[in-house]
C-alpha cells in the first residue's frame, strides 16, 4: 500500500513531455500519418489536428455521445480513446458519410424528419445511427430508443432520430 | 409556385451543413497559430486567493502564459463597463479582477499553450492557496434574510386586488402549501468556447458562443476599452444555449484577454464541469394561499416567492406574473424575494419564471380541484380569464379554450378515472395530469438589410442568432413570401456584428422581432422594385399601386392580370440596376402595448410509476399550443417536442446539488446532471390551434421557444398524483420521493 | 491529464514485466474509464501499457462445461455472443443494462472489472476524498450521497463500485483469472472486490502488476429463471441506484438453488450465500423472496440522501426473484 501510495505521489510532480509516435489511420478512405503525443485523444485528433471539426466534444468523458465515430465499422466515443492505441485502423467520421456529394440516406432522413435543432449533436447521432444499423441488434422500439440513448440531444429531438432509424432499419432490411 | 413559404413545413436551410459536419460552431475556427487556453477555476466559494504560484506551470515547454490577476493587463474597473445587455442590476463579475473569491469554480487563472494538451496539463500545476472565509449557499438557511430587491430585471410583481386575506379566510376551500424547484443548469451540447483572432492592424475578431453577437461586441468593447470598428464578433452557428448564451460567459472575456496580451490567436473552451461554474435557473421556492368557494371558483391566491441570487447581481425572473394571466379572481397579491448567496449569478433559463412559477401554480390549482371534487380541466374551464388582470388589459388573442378542447379530445381526457390511484397496467399505476400555460409574445426593435441582384437572388441579413430555433429557416421563408421568390434564391445571414443590429435570441421573441424587420424590408424592395418598373416606358404596371401588385415566381404582376407582369431581371436590367438595397428598422406599434400579448399552451400527460419502486415513465404527452400563425409548421414543432423533453427533465430529472460543506455544486458533469435520454421519451403529440392575431406583429406569430416547456411539468407532477395519490412538491421527482 | 509514455504489448509475459518495471504504470484496454479518470486528474499513471493486443478476445467452452470469456472481449461481443445469450442471458441483460452502446463497443470484461466508483468526490480533485488521496477525508459521508454505498461501508468510504456486468458475474460464481510477476491465479468474483475498510484507496485483491488474462463461467448459468432488474434515475445510460441480479434453479414451484447479488450498493457486489440458502427446498413466493431481501439489507445503514436505497434494494430483491420465476412479466 505505502509503495503504491508513493508512486501517486510522484506522479504528481511535473513531468518531462513523453516523444511523438507516428501513427498510420485511414480516415474517411484516405490514409494519413501523423505525429502524435500519446495523450492526444482520438478526438482531439480529428478536430485540433485534421481540423475534422464535425465531430464533436460535448463532455469529453464519455456522457453525452457528441464525439460518436466509427471505429472499423463500430460506433464508439472518440474521446475515451487513444489516438495512438489505433494505428492501421479505419475511421469513418460524418465527413465521410457523404459520397460524392450525395448525401448517405441517414443524414438526408435526418433533414427530412426535423431530427436536430442546434445540430450539435448530430454528427454523433447519425454516426450512432449508422452504427445501429450494422449491429442489427434493434428489433423493437424500445431497443432503439435504448441503444440510441448514449447520445444526448439537449434540444430534444428523440422522437425525430427514431423516425430516421425505423426507416433506415426497414431500408437496409430491403437491401 | 414559389408563393405561400408561410406555413409550409419546409427542411431547415442550415441542415445539410448540420448534417455533413460543415457548420462551424465558436471552437471550430481554425486559424494559424492558434493557442489553446484552459481555466483554472477556484476551489473554494469564498474568501481571497493568498498566493498563485504559476512557476510549475510556466516551465513546462509550449506554455505562452499564465494569465492571474497578479499579471493581467489593465482593464476596465467600473461597473457599468462590464455591464453586458442582459445583466441585472448589480456589480457585474469581472474575471481575474482581483484575488477575491465570491464562487465556487470561480476562474482564477487561464492557462495558454501551444497546444490544447499542453495547456489542459499546466493547468494542473497551478497551485493556489486561500484564506478561505465562511460562505452561504444553504438557500433554506438563508431564506430569514431574504429581500425586496431595490430594481426587479424581470416585471415587477403586479401590485395586489382586492382583498386576498380576508377572501382567503371565508373561502369555502382552501390550499395552503409550499413548492420547491431545484437549481438547474442549461447544458447546451455545445460547451462555451470563444475564438479570439488578433491581428496585427490591432483588429479582433471573434467566434463566440453567443445568442446575440452585439452583446459580445459591447461588452468586449467596453470592459477592454476598444473601439466598435476594431471588433467583429460572428456567431454563425450556436449548439444550443437556452438562455446561457444570453450573457458573454467568462470565456469569451479570457480569450480576449489572452489574444490581445499574447497578440495571437487564442482559443477557450470551457469543460463540461465547468458549465456549471456560471448562471443557472435559480433555486425558487413559493408558497401559494388559495381559496375557492363549493362551486370552484377561484376566491384569493397568494403567491409569495423566494429565490436565490448572487451576493453582487440582483437576479429576478418572472415568477408572480401567472396566475393573473391564467386564472379570473378578485383577490390576488404576490410577493418576490431574493436570497443572495456565494454563488454565481443566476440568469434566464428556457422560459425563466414561467418554469418554476407554473409547476407551483398547476400544481396548487390541482391540489384545490381535487380537494373540490372537481375535473382539473373543468375548474381552469371556470375560471378562465379574458383579461390580463395584472395589467388590466385585454389579451391580442387567446385561443386557449380551443386548446384544451383539441387536447383533451386527442388524449381521451373524458375517459379518465376520478379517483388518484385508480388505473394501473400489472405493477404500474398510471395516471393522468393536465396543466396551462402562457409565454409572453414579445417584439423588441431590429433592423434587416435585403440585397437584390439581377440574377434574382436575394440575401437579407441581421445581427440575429440561431440557436437551433430555426432562424435561417423561417426568415428565408418570410422574405421568400414577402417577394415571391423560391426559397432557393434567398439567403439569410445572421450572426455577425457587421450585419443591422438585432437584440438577443430569447424571450421567443426572434421570428416577431427580427421577422418583422425582414418582411418590412423585403416589402421596401418590392415597393422600389415597382417603382422602378414603372419608369420603364409602356411599363404594363403603369399606374399600379403596391397594393394592386403581386411578387410571384422573381416576377412583378397585377393582381388583377396575371398576364401584365414583369421579372425582377427585367426591371432591374432595364432601369440598370446592378442591384437592389435597402436596410431598415422595425419596432413593435403603439398599438401593442393597449393588449396583453401571450402565446398559451396545455398539456395532457400520462405517466406510469413502478408501484414499488418508483420509476416513473411519461408514457404519453399531448400538448396544444396557440401561437399566432406558425411560420413552419415542421420548425416549430420540433422545437415543442423539445420543449416538452424538456419539461420532462424538469419533472424528472434536472437538479445542480449544491453541497454546502464546499458551496459547491457537485454533480457537475453529464453523468450525474441528468437530462432525458431517448429512452426517457415516448409519444409527444402536438397541436397547433389556429389563432388570429393582427395586434402582436405584422406576422401574426408568436414565437415558441419557451410556450412548449411551461405546462409539461406541471402536467407530470399532476399525473404522477394522480397515478399514486401522492403530491410531490419538490421537484424533480426523484423515485425515492414515491417510494 | 498529465504526460504519460505509451508503449504497445505484444505478448503477455513482456506485458507483465513492462509493467512491474516501470514506476506508475498501467495497463490499458478499451480506456472507457482510465483515460476519463486521467483527464479528470484523478489518476496519473506515469506509463500506459497497450494490451489490446495481446489476443484474449476469444469467447470459448472451458474444462469445467461452462464458458471462459478473453479479459479483451468487449462487452458488446460478450452481451451479444450467441452462448452467452443462451446459456447465461442474466450477463448478457446485465451488460447491455449498463452504459451506452458507443461504450459497451469499447470496454472490455477485463477493464469493467476494474472500473472505479463514480462517487462525485472521488471526480472531483479539489474535494477531499479517501479513495482518491487517502488520509484527505470522506467529503460524501457528510455530504451529497444519494448514489453511495448502504453496505459494507466504513468511516472512511461510502463509495460503490459501478458495474452491471459484475453484479451477473458474482450471482453466477465467476472466476477471475490472472496472471503476474509470481505466475496464474485464479480470483472467485466474491473475493475480487474489496470493501474500504481503512484503505479504500484500494478496491480490489488484484496485484499491483497482475493482469487480467479471463473470466470463468461456471456451467451453471441459470438461463431458465433469471432476472436482471436495474433501479436509476433516468431509462438509460444511467448508474444503478439498486441492481439485482438473480438466478433460481427450479423444480416445480420449490427452489433447488437461488442466487442473488446486489449492485449500486457497495464497493463490490453484494452476496450473502446464507441468505440465498433461506430459499432452499422453499415455495416461491413474494413472503419467502421477502425474508431473504430483509436478510440481505440487515445492518444496512443510510448516510441521509441514499437512505432509501435500504427499502428500495429489497423491492428490488423481491421484484427480481418473482420476475425469476416468472410470476411476473418481464418488463
Amino acid at each position: 500500500m505505502k509503495d503504491k501510495l508513493e508512486k501517486e505521489k510522484e506522479a504528481a510532480q511535473p513531468r518531462a513531455l513523453p516523444p511523438k509516435q507516428t501513427v498510420t489511420l485511414t480516415i474517411n478512405g484516405t490514409e494519413r500519418q501523423l505525429e502524435l503525443e500519446p495523450w492526444v485523444s482520438l478526438l482531439d485528433m480529428l478536430r485540433e489536428q485534421l481540423h475534422l471539426t464535425g465531430t464533436k466534444v460535448g463532455c469529453n468523458h464519455g456522457q453525452c455521445g457528441a464525439c460518436t465515430i466509427l471505429l472499423d465499422g463500430k460506433r464508439i466515443n472518440s474521446c475515451l480513446t487513444l489516438a495512438v492505441m489505433h494505428d492501421g485502423a479505419e475511421i469513418t467520421t460524418i465527413e465521410g458519410l457523404a459520397k460524392d456529394g450525395e448525401l448517405h440516406p441517414v443524414q438526408q432522413g435526418f433533414i427530412v424528419h426535423d431530427a436536430f435543432q442546434c445540430g450539435y449533436c448530430t454528427p454523433g447521432q447519425i454516426c450512432s445511427v449508422v452504427g445501429l444499423v450494422s449491429e442489427g441488434k434493434a428489433r423493437t422500439l424500445d431497443d432503439i430508443r435504448d441503444l440510441m440513448s448514449g447520445n444526448i440531444c439537449r434540444c430534444g429531438a428523440y422522437n425525430n432520430i427514431v423516425k430516421v432509424v425505423q426507416e433506415e432499419l426497414e431500408r437496409s432490411k430491403a437491401q | 409556385m414559389s408563393t405561400n413559404q408561410i406555413g409550409k413545413p419546409t427542411n431547415r436551410v442550415d441542415g445539410r451543413a448540420k448534417v455533413t459536419g460543415e457548420a462551424k460552431y465558436a471552437a471550430e475556427f481554425h486559424v494559424p497559430d492558434l493557442a489553446h487556453g484552459v481555466v483554472v477555476n477556484s476551489a473554494i466559494a469564498k474568501g481571497k486567493i493568498k498566493k498563485i504560484d504559476t512557476s510549475k506551470a510556466m516551465a513546462v515547454e509550449g506554455v505562452f502564459k499564465v494569465i492571474t490577476h497578479e499579471n493581467r493587463k489593465d482593464y476596465a474597473c467600473y461597473d457599468k463597463d462590464f455591464k453586458d445587455m442582459d445583466a441585472p442590476p448589480g456589480s457585474p463579475f469581472r474575471p481575474l479582477y482581483n484575488g477575491n473569491i465570491l464562487f465556487n469554480m470561480q476562474p482564477v487563472a487561464l492557462v495558454v499553450a501551444e497546444t490544447l494538451e499542453l495547456a489542459r496539463y499546466a493547468a494542473t500545476l497551478v497551485e493556489v492557496a486561500y484564506e478561505e472565509e465562511a460562505h452561504e449557499t444553504d438557500f433554506e438557511a438563508n431564506r430569514g434574510e431574504a429581500y425586496v430587491p431595490e430594481k426587479y430585471n424581470s416585471t415587477t410583481p403586479p401590485k395586489p386586488w382586492g382583498n386576498p386575506e380576508e377572501a382567503l379566510a371565508k373561502a369555502d376551500v382552501k390550499v395552503e402549501v409550499e413548492y420547491a424547484h431545484p437549481t438547474e443548469h442549461h447544458n447546451p451540447m455545445e460547451m462555451h468556447a470563444t475564438v479570439a483572432v488578433w491581428e496585427e492592424n490591432g483588429k479582433l475578431t471573434v467566434y463566440d458562443k453567443i445568442q446575440g453577437v452585439e452583446n459580445t461586441l459591447q461588452y468586449i468593447t467596453s470592459s477592454f476599452g476598444l473601439p466598435k470598428e476594431k471588433v467583429h464578433v460572428l456567431s454563425p452557428f450556436v449548439g444550443g444555449a437556452f438562455g446561457s448564451g444570453l450573457r458573454p460567459q467568462y470565456q469569451s472575456f479570457l480569450a480576449v484577454l489572452a489574444a490581445l496580451e499574447l497578440k495571437r490567436p487564442v482559443r477557450v473552451m470551457l469543460t463540461r464541469p465547468q458549465m456549471f461554474s456560471f448562471g443557472h435557473r435559480p433555486r425558487t421556492t413559493q408558497r401559494f394561499a388559495l381559496g375557492a368557494s363549493k362551486d370552484g371558483k377561484l376566491e384569493a391566491l397568494i403567491q409569495d416567492v423566494f429565490a436565490e441570487t448572487s451576493t453582487f447581481e440582483d437576479y429576478s425572473e418572472d415568477v408572480v406574473i401567472w396566475p393573473g394571466l391564467l386564472y379570473k379572481c378578485d383577490n390576488m397579491k404576490f410577493s418576490h424575494k431574493l436570497v443572495a448567496l456565494d454563488e454565481y449569478t443566476p440568469l434566464d433559463m428556457r422560459a425563466p419564471g414561467g418554469t418554476t412559477g407554473i409547476f407551483a401554480l398547476e400544481s396548487a390549482v390541482d391540489e384545490l380541484a381535487y380537494k373540490l371534487g372537481m375535473d382539473p380541466l373543468v375548474f381552469r374551464l371556470k375560471n378562465y380569464t379574458d383579461k390580463d388582470q395584472n395589467n388590466d388589459l385585454p389579451f391580442s388573442s387567446k385561443e386557449l379554450r380551443a386548446c384544451y378542447i383539441q387536447g383533451a379530445e386527442k388524449f381521451g381526457w373524458e375517459q379518465r378515472s376520478k379517483e388518484p390511484r385508480s388505473m394501473r397496467n400489472g405493477h404500474q399505476l398510471v395516471g393522468w395530469g393536465v396543466a396551462h400555460g402562457a409565454w409572453e409574445a414579445q417584439q423588441a426593435k431590429a433592423s434587416a438589410k435585403a440585397v437584390l441582384t439581377t440574377d434574382g437572388k436575394l440575401t437579407i441579413s441581421s445581427a440575429t442568432a440561431d440557436i437551433g430555433t430555426g432562424t435561417y429557416t423561417v426568415m428565408t421563408q418570410i422574405a421568400a413570401e414577402t417577394l415571391g421568390l423560391p426559397l432557393e434564391d434567398v439567403t439569410f445571414k445572421l450572426g455577425d456584428t457587421s450585419l443591422p443590429f438585432a437584440p438577443l435570441e430569447g424571450g421567443s421573441k426572434t421570428v416577431s422581432t427580427v421577422g418583422s424587420a425582414v418582411k418590412k424590408v423585403c416589402e421596401k424592395i418590392g415597393e422600389k422594385l415597382l417603382r422602378l418598373a414603372q419608369q420603364q416606358a409602356n411599363s404594363p404596371l403603369k399606374d399600379a399601386e403596391l397594393k394592386d401588385v403581386t411578387f410571384t415566381d422573381g416576377r412583378l404582376h397585377l393582381k388583377s392580370d396575371t398576364a401584365k407582369a414583369v421579372s425582377f431581371k427585367e426591371i432591374m436590367q432595364l432601369g440598370q440596376r446592378e442591384q437592389l438595397e435597402e436596410e431598415v428598422s422595425s419596432k413593435p406599434s403603439e398599438e401593442q402595448k393597449k393588449f396583453a400579448r401571450f402565446a398559451h399552451s396545455v398539456a395532457f400527460v400520462e405517466v406510469k410509476v413502478d408501484e414499488d419502486l418508483g420509476a416513473i415513465q411519461v408514457s404519453r404527452i399531448v400538448t396544444a399550443i396557440a401561437g399566432g400563425r406558425i411560420i413552419n409548421p415542421k420548425t416549430a414543432k420540433s422545437q415543442i417536442m423539445g420543449a416538452a423533453v424538456w419539461g420532462i427533465g424538469v419533472a424528472l430529472e434536472e437538479e445542480s446539488v449544491m453541497d454546502n460543506n464546499y458551496g459547491r455544486f457537485m454533480n457537475h458533469d453529464l453523468e450525474k446532471y441528468h437530462v432525458p435520454v431517448n429512452a426517457d421519451v415516448h409519444d409527444i403529440d402536438v397541436i397547433f390551434v389556429e389563432e388570429q392575431d393582427t395586434i402582436v406583429n405584422a406576422l401574426g406569430a408568436k414565437g415558441l421557444g419557451e410556450i412548449g416547456i411551461v405546462s409539461i411539468a406541471p402536467a407530470i407532477v399532476n399525473a404522477v398524483f394522480h397515478a399514486t395519490g401522492k403530491r410531490i412538491r419538490h421537484l424533480p421527482i426523484k423515485l425515492d420521493k414515491l417510494l | 491529464m498529465k504526460p504519460f509514455t505509451y508503449s504497445r504489448a505484444n505478448e503477455e509475459r513482456a506485458a507483465v514485466k513492462e509493467i512491474a518495471a516501470s514506476k506508475g504504470a498501467k495497463f490499458i484496454a478499451g480506456g472507457t474509464n482510465l483515460l476519463d479518470l486521467m483527464k479528470m486528474n484523478v489518476m496519473q499513471p506515469a506509463h500506459l501499457v497497450d494490451i489490446t493486443h495481446l489476443g484474449m478476445k476469444a469467447i470459448e467452452e472451458n474444462q469445467a462445461g461452462g464458458l471462459r470469456l478473453g479479459a479483451l472481449v468487449t462487452n458488446a461481443d460478450t452481451a451479444y455472443h450467441p452462448l452467452v445469450e443462451q446459456r447465461y442471458p442474466l450477463l448478457s441483460h446485465a451488460i447491455l443494462a449498463g452504459a451506452s452502446a458507443q461504450l459497451r463497443n469499447k470496454a472490455t470484461d477485463g477493464g469493467n472489472l476494474l472500473q472505479r466508483t463514480r462517487c462525485d468526490y472521488f471526480y472531483d480533485t479539489q474535494t477531499a476524498c479517501n479513495k482518491r488521496e487517502p488520509g484527505t477525508g470522506c467529503s460524501a459521508i457528510k455530504g451529497y450521497n444519494r448514489n453511495l454505498a448502504i453496505l459494507g461501508t466504513s468511516e472512511y468510504c461510502i463509495a460503490t463500485y459501478p458495474s452491471d456486468m459484475a453484479v451477473a458475474l458474482a450471482a453466477l460464481e465467476a472466476k477471475v483469472n490472472v496472471t503476474g510477476p509470481d505466475g496464474d491465479r485464479v480470483i472467485p468474483m466474491g473475493d475480487f472486490h474489496r470493501l474500504p475498510g481503512d484503505t479504500p484507496h484500494i478496491d480490489t485483491n488484484l496485484q499491483e502488476n497482475e493482469l487480467i488474462t479471463s473470466i470463468d463461467l461456471p456451467a451453471k448459468g441459470f438461463a431458465d429463471h433469471y432476472a436482471y432488474v436495474k433501479v436509476r434515475d433516468r431509462a438509460s445510460y444511467a448508474f444503478a441506484l439498486v441492481s439485482v441480479a438473480a438466478g433460481l434453479e427450479l423444480d416445480g414451484d420449490t427452489i433447488k438453488e437461488a442466487r442473488v447479488a446486489l449492485g449500486g450498493v457497495a464497493q463490490k457486489p453484494w452476496r450473502l450465500p446464507e441468505a440465498e440458502a433461506m430459499l432452499q427446498g422453499q415455495q416461491a413466493s413474494k413472503e419467502n423472496f421477502g425474508k431473504v431481501a430483509a436478510a440481505y439489507l440487515q445492518g444496512a445503514k443510510g448516510y441521509g440522501d441514499n437512505d432509501f436505497k435500504i427499502e428500495l434494494a429489497k423491492r428490488a430483491i423481491v421484484r427480481a426473484l418473482l420476475l425469476a420465476t416468472e410470476m411476473e412479466g418481464k418488463s
